[in-house]
């Protein structure tokens, strides 16, 4: 597909994850990220790659993570319900550095909760849903564009770091319809994992290299090896050795934690002379993006860093609004997952105000307007 | 050096830490055995063969071997397996569980594979017990026997895997023992052969926490008990039910022809590309 197109926020992943090179999609329906797969299963044979429904959301990451041992660029998408039966392999796909792009459409929770309203409740799931600690990407999106790019994005870092990226959309962003202009494969970098160049008698498939990412060997191409969710050692074997186990993790962290510079993202509004400063991301961006303009229309100083980057957390970012800015105003749907994390960066320097609405409703531009005029005020 | 030896030392990987971790007695050892045996006589190279398995004393056979080799979690092998041969559909993936691992937790991942019919080789080592974990029952432990989790008698009744995977489709279900080692091999073989979902269930002996704790004697007894308790499937067919009960049936319980999975996703990739008429 390109060209001008009116798409849908679950649309524009699926064609962000074809122009990013993915062939292999499983994954189970759920609402509101059900397009996604519906799309999936209509595009991805037209390209001849595979489409498969499996019999739960833990099977299709499963399948997944299989798919991409195997070569290929492998995503699945859900919503919370889902999302948590996912969080099982996701973990193994941490601790056997197998790349894949998982999409969580988020919606109202906990359990089966609100399916058709949108939330952003899964923030703190994305990063420690889990179990051990470990490192992770993810990436929230606001707009049928950010959708697209995202998605590529998502599938770019996977591939350069080896780990899986989640990418948060809200079921507002998911089901919204916008104007989208799908640039041509010229136009879209795409990155593919490390590959061994040596011949696979010399391949050591957990190597340390300098960047900390060892290249990928897809099976059934003469670099046969082993891959566990047992913490292993450089050649893929499970240890139990202290002296394999701290440089194991030591490394697992390391090419997330060198990296951070390479996977932030996030957009300042307005923001260098910002008295108030929104951050925001997912579909409460849009509306917190209304407010600082009609701010600014009333001759107030107001400003909004957008996070594209959630997990590492966007902490550069962060401290220069903390640093400029005399409050920093934190709307989300949800009781406060966000705001934590602009405290704990803030250390006290700018007033850190929240705003957190749960009733199955958006955040509106009036009620951003208004919280901004309160805290100045 | 013998034939067994050199077969051995032609497909255990040589950079691996031994020893295995395998009690004395243990039967898994066998059907690994078995299956270095079948990929050997089909003449499968090293490359074309992943060997992917879940979780427990079966889970951590495929580390031992020079294959491509995957170790997933916990009842999820299946699973993972069908999203490689899919990408790679020229690679032969079997994979190998345990009853706990196949039925109980991956219950539901086994019924949809025989379902789907992706042409992947499973084989479950049925020890009536969660080994690795010190001796519970599990999904295929009979009625009335004992574990650490009924320690009184299990009030459960046992799955019976062959028969489940022929009610929920797949192609080719055998059921072997590790004492009848000739037909285990060419039980494994032809499934391996079979094009699409094939399914060796072996019941294999776990002296350790399933034979002490049920009184059932050492490795060699409970193998004896295997002898004396298995009716190949052309006597169990004379048989009245009867004469049945308490016995297993041995051998090949089905074999047929059913278009597989990757076939029938070849036919929905031309109707998408607008060529054929996808019959």
């Amino acid at each position: 597909m390109e060209g001008e197109v009116l798409l849908q926020g679950n649309e524009a992943v699926v064609e962000g994850a074809l122009a990013a090179g993915c062939r292999f999609y499983a994954g189970y329906p759920i609402t509101p990220s059900t397009e996604i797969a519906e799309a999936m299963a209509r595009r991805l044979p037209q390209l001849g790659g595979v489409f498969i429904q499996m019999e739960d959301e833990i099977a299709s990451i499963a399948a997944v993570i299989g798919a991409s041992l195997a070569g290929a660029k492998a995503m699945t998408a859900t919503s919370g319900p889902g999302f948590s039966l996912m969080q099982e392999n996701l973990g193994f796909a941490c601790v056997a550095e197998v790349p894949c792009v998982v999409v969580d459409v988020m919606r109202g929770g906990p359990s089966t909760g609100l399916p058709t309203s949108p939330s952003q409740g899964d923030v703190m799931q994305a990063r420690w849903g889990t179990h051990g600690d470990h490192p992770i990407i993810v990436l929230c999106a606001s707009s049928v564009k950010e959708c697209f790019y995202l998605t590529v994005r998502a599938f770019n870092l996977s591939e350069k770091y080896r780990t899986p990226v989640i990418l948060l959309l809200d079921e507002v962003v998911g089901h919204m319809r916008e104007k989208l202009r799908i640039p041509s494969p010229e136009e879209i970098e795409v990155v593919d994992r490390p590959r061994p160049t040596m011949p696979p008698e010399w391949y050591i498939p957990y190597e340390d290299t300098p960047s900390g990412v060892p290249p990928m060997a897809p099976f059934g191409e003469g670099y046969r090896y082993h891959v566990t969710g047992l913490i292993h050692d450089i050649r893929g074997f499970p240890t139990s050795r202290p002296d394999e186990i701290g440089p194991f993790f030591e490394r697992l962290f390391r090419k997330i934690s060198r990296n951070f510079a390479d996977i932030h993202s996030s957009e300042a509004f307005q923001v260098e002379d910002a008295e108030v400063v929104v951050i925001a991301y997912g579909s409460v961006a849009r509306s917190a993006k209304r407010a600082v303009i009609e701010a600014r229309r009333e001759g107030i100083r107001a400003g909004l860093l957008k996070l594209l980057t959630i997990w590492p957390f966007e902490k550069p970012a962060v401290e220069r609004a903390a640093s400029s800015a005399r409050v920093l105003l934190v709307p989300e749907m949800n009781m406060g997952q966000i705001s934590r994390e602009v405290k704990r960066v803030n250390q006290g320097r700018a007033k850190v105000v929240t705003l957190n609405k749960m009733d199955s409703t958006l955040i509106t531009p009036q009620e951003i307007l208004e919280k901004i005029k309160e805290v100045l005020g | 050096m013998k034939e067994v030896t050199k077969l051995i030392h032609k497909y255990l990987r040589h950079d691996k830490k031994f020893p295995h971790v395998w009690c004395p007695g243990c039967g898994i050892g066998i059907v690994l055995g078995a299956l270095i045996r079948a990929i050997d006589r089909l003449g499968l190279s090293k490359d074309e063969v992943v060997l992917v398995s879940g979780i427990g004393c079966s889970g951590r056979m495929p580390v031992y071997v020079d294959f491509n080799t995957l170790h997933t979690t916990h009842g999820r092998a299946l699973a993972f397996a069908t999203g490689i041969k899919l990408v790679k559909p020229n690679l032969k993936v079997i994979v190998v569980m345990g009853d706990g691992d196949a039925l109980a937790i991956g219950g539901n991942h086994f019924i949809h594979a025989a379902r789907r019919n992706v042409d992947l080789t499973a084989i479950i080592i049925n020890n009536h017990i969660y080994g690795m974990t010190g001796g519970q029952f599990s999904p295929t432990t009979p009625y009335g026997m004992r574990a650490t989790t009924s320690p009184y008698k299990n009030i459960e009744h046992a799955f019976r895997i062959a028969e489940l995977a022929v009610t929920a489709g797949a192609v080719f279900v055998g059921r072997g023992t590790v004492y009848h080692a000739r037909m285990l091999d060419s039980l494994i073989e032809k499934a391996i052969q079979k094009q699409g979902f094939g399914v060796v269930e072996v019941m294999s002996p776990c002296p350790v926490q399933y034979g002490r704790i049920n009184r059932l004697g050492d490795a060699v007894q409970m193998m004896k008990w295997q002898k004396e308790n298995a009716v190949p499937v052309e006597r169990a067919k004379r048989l009245p039910p009867e004469e049945l009960d308490g016995k297993f049936v041995i051998g090949v319980l089905v074999d047929r022809e059913l278009p597989i999975y990757q076939e029938e996703y070849e036919k929905v990739i031309a109707l998408a590309q607008g060529r054929g008429d996808g019959g």
